[in-house]
């Protein structure tokens, strides 16, 4: 795509929006949004886990995090780990600003870290050092797809430490089959307790290798709470392990109580016949993930946080 | 279970009537921020003899980073939930027994060298929780200093007035229990039920 085509469109001449602008400034929002309110299906969520908890200690938990979550709304941080930057963006083969992307991801993360206010999460892990604005090598990281059309879908998704310390990739013998998979979760649970900010939310992904099993675990953080897989198999397997990690009672932040997950997700690749390749990615409570579809014409639809009048 | 809502300092008469399960709310101005390197720092000044900038003694030790911001000369805690409190075993009992600290706010709880100095001390630990950043903040009224602050803003020492910070649940009192040992024990309890949902006998 050549530099003057972009300014071909219609909706552009008209109004001369800023490509660059625009999707800066939706970055910027998404952040906003993701570290300040939880998607409504997470929130709901918790809010009928405070209602199924007979434990009192599980009660005052989910209570802090419900009142938490009323006084964040929309303005402040709900945590005080803001994550480490983490975008998917699913762009169009014809979406004309392609290359605006990176550059308005990086300076709408400097915005928001400033203006949120983020803490600023971005360490160099060799000569040590935060560099202060999110930034710095890789990161943000941006996790590419490209697909047929002409918009960008973009999801910001800040990642917080404590639930991705407990993170984990198995690469378990094929004979172990999917009982020895549903093992490996099961026992991650029972090992990390409530240290992840339980309730959590699991993403799984079966086979392909080290580095697509994990990469496909952690998309399933952002499946909505209440789908479960298309094929009857791999549902049951989610079911099995939401019950499993259920009953182990480890409840709200690891101090007892019926919920220990609020979700957990699973999706696979084929495998190599001599590997078995397991990922399993941890979220915390605080799952903040927001979504905005960018079009050709720079029109901005929030998926996941809407906004009045949309 | 009972609710207690105490004012700092505490004394030790305070902290070893609560036991685990109860809720405390805290008021007052010895409220300070200590991650890794305060501690390290901490005990490092008493090594040397030297005085710490505030006084320790029947203070709470709150372990987090906070995101905080300044406005108008004046520095505001925004967001301030708890951090990984396994991280201060290494130095939390010598802080106890030197300084007297009465209350350890933290998640996920710690150790048995910890228990064993806040039975030694007449102190509890209490979990926050995790991620609750936004409430915290909003028991955190003042920021009344920022020392320190050479080591970062997650771990600089920030000292604190608190009003109705909570609710702290005590997990680990000064009678040698910890919810969190429990916990650990009834999960192991249950593991079979567990496994035998996944198919494993």
């Amino acid at each position: 795509m050549n530099s003057t085509s972009r300014w071909t469109t219609k909706a552009d001449v008209d109004i001369m929006k800023d490509p660059a602008d625009v999707l800066q400034d939706t970055v910027f929002r998404l952040l906003k949004m993701a570290a300040t309110k939880l998607p409504k299906d997470v929130e709901d969520a918790l809010r009928t886990a405070y209602e199924n908890e007979d434990n009192e200690t599980a009660k005052t938990q989910l209570g802090a995090i419900i009142e938490n979550i009323g006084i964040a709304d929309g303005g402040i941080p709900m945590c005080q780990d803001t994550g480490i930057m983490i975008f998917y963006a699913k762009v169009g083969y014809d979406f004309p600003f392609m290359d605006e992307i990176r550059t308005a991801v990086e300076n709408g993360t400097r915005k928001a870290t400033a203006e949120v206010p983020l803490r600023p999460n971005a360490v160099n892990p060799i000569v040590g050092g935060n560099s202060g604005d999110n930034t710095g090598r890789k990161i943000p990281w941006i996790n590419w797809e490209l697909v047929p059309g002409d918009s960008l879908e973009i999801t910001a998704f800040p990642k917080g430490g404590g639930s991705e310390n407990v993170s984990i990739v198995g690469m378990l013998k094929p004979g172990v089959g999917l009982t020895g998979v549903k093992k490996l979760v099961v026992d991650n649970a029972m090992r990390y307790m409530g240290k992840a900010c339980a309730p959590n939310i699991i993403g799984i992904g079966i086979g392909g290798g080290a580095d697509i099993a994990i990469k496909i675990a952690k998309e399933q953080l952002r499946r909505p709470l209440n789908d479960s897989h298309p094929e009857h198999e791999v549902a049951q397997i989610e079911n099995e392990i939401f019950e499993a990690i259920n009953a182990t009672g480890i409840g709200p932040m690891g101090l007892g109580g019926k919920t220990t997950v609020l979700g957990v997700k699973v999706d696979y690749a084929m495998r190599h016949p001599a590997s078995l390749p397991v990922g399993v990615a941890v979220q915390c409570w605080a799952a903040r993930r927001s979504t905005a579809v960018i079009t050709k014409d720079l029109e901005v639809t929030y998926l996941t946080h809407p906004v009045e009048g949309q | 279970m009972v609710e207690y809502h105490l004012t700092t300092p505490i004394s030790e008469a305070d902290a070893r009537k609560l036991q685990v399960g109860d809720i405390v709310y805290v008021t007052g101005e010895h409220v300070y921020t200590a991650r890794d390197e305060a501690h390290e720092r901490a005990l490092h000044l008493f090594e040397k003899g030297e005085m710490p900038p505030v006084d320790f003694e029947g203070s709470v030790i709150y372990h987090v980073g906070p995101v905080a911001w300044q406005k108008d000369g004046k520095w505001k805690i925004v967001s301030a939930g708890p951090t990984t409190s396994i991280r201060m075993e290494l130095f939390e009992d010598e802080f106890l027994r030197k300084y007297n600290a009465r209350i350890i706010v933290g998640k996920g709880g710690m150790g048995a060298k910890t228990l064993e100095a806040l039975k030694e001390v007449g102190a509890v630990y209490c979990s926050y929780t995790g991620g609750c950043g936004a409430l915290a903040a909003k028991g955190l009224k003042e920021v009344r200093a920022y020392e320190w602050q050479d080591l970062g803003m997650p771990e600089a020492l920030w000292v604190i007035t608190a009003e109705e910070f909570g609710p702290l649940l005590v997990t680990m009192d000064s009678h040698g229990n910890s919810m969190h040992d429990e916990m650990d024990k009834r999960v192991a309890e249950r593991k079979a039920d567990v496994y035998a949902i996944i198919g494993i006998e």
